[in-house]
């Protein structure tokens, strides 16, 4: 029984009609494996803001999707302008989102903090005028 | 509350979710913001919003939210139906403001997250 899965789902910067459609799938996965609930939505909801701030600040990028039985990782991985100053950008409220982005329901600065409380672990590398790695880890034990 | 009174007291109309008329809410929550939607970690809670784009269907999906109302007479798309159809949301419309939604349905005794 020991099964891992993989995927891998490419993300356009600026389509936002698309935007989710690759947490959604995410979704569907950790559902039909029957991981607990808390942890669907712990993982979906970092997945989808993060998706959101690939089509939101980036040009291109692909998220890959792993999952053993112990743990649950997602790595966001774009081309684009990069994060300058990665611990300004964690901080709540610091955005440089544009007026398109607030349009969409997003762009106050709120991302990357719930990305981080959400995920067990959170990882950022970042090289400016290339792109941005986004790693989150989730365990699978139920937290008590 | 149920979809079906929460319909009778906006006087609103049902977009999808015909077979959801007795699913219950206890709760709601009301924003144009989905980063503020996301932070949110309730069950069965009902989603005000003034935003009806794909994003607002996309957001309720990954918060297990259920049903969305949407408040000072925004449209849902054709696309944005059809997706929440796929998630078993209801949609409904509302031509009141955001505060009179609220407020309708905070005095029928729905109650706050926080
Ligand atoms: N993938 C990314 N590529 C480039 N910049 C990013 C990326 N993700 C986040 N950022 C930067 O970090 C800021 C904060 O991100 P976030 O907390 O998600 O807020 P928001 O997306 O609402 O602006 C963004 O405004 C942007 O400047
Ligand atoms: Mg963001």
């Amino acid at each position: 029984m020991s099964e891992t899965i993989t995927e891998e789902y490419s993300v356009t910067g600026g389509d936002f009609s698309r935007a989710g459609y690759a947490s959604s799938q995410i979704k569907k996965i950790l559902k039909r494996m029957d991981v607990d609930k808390a942890i669907i939505k712990r993982t979906v909801v970092a997945a989808y803001e993060g998706e959101v701030n690939i089509v939101a600040h980036a040009w291109s990028g692909k998220i890959e999707f792993q999952m053993d039985e112990e743990q649950i990782r997602i790595i966001l991985d774009d081309e684009g302008p990069g994060i300058e100053d990665i611990e300004k950008a964690m901080q709540e409220g610091y955005s440089t989102a544009t007026s398109a982005i607030r349009e969409m329901g997003f762009g106050a600065g709120m991302g990357l903090p719930n990305m981080k409380k959400n995920a067990d672990h959170m990882h950022i590398e970042s090289e400016p005028g290339k792109g941005t790695k986004v790693e989150i880890r989730m365990e699978r034990m139920v937290r008590e | 509350m149920k979809v079906k009174e929460i319909i009778r007291i906006l006087d609103a109309r049902l977009l999808c979710g015909e077979d959801q008329l007795d699913y219950t809410v206890e709760m709601a929550f009301a924003s144009d913001l989905m980063s503020d939607v996301l932070t949110q970690n309730n069950d069965h809670v009902l989603l005000i919003t003034g935003l009806a784009n794909m994003q607002t269907i996309r957001t309720a999906e990954m918060s297990d939210i259920n049903c969305i109302v949407f408040a000072r007479n925004k449209k849902a798309t054709p696309e944005m139906v059809e997706l929440a159809e796929e998630s078993d949301i209801v949609l409904i419309e509302c031509r009141y403001s955001l505060f009179k939604t609220c407020g309708l349905l905070y005095q029928a005794g729905v109650k706050p997250i926080f």
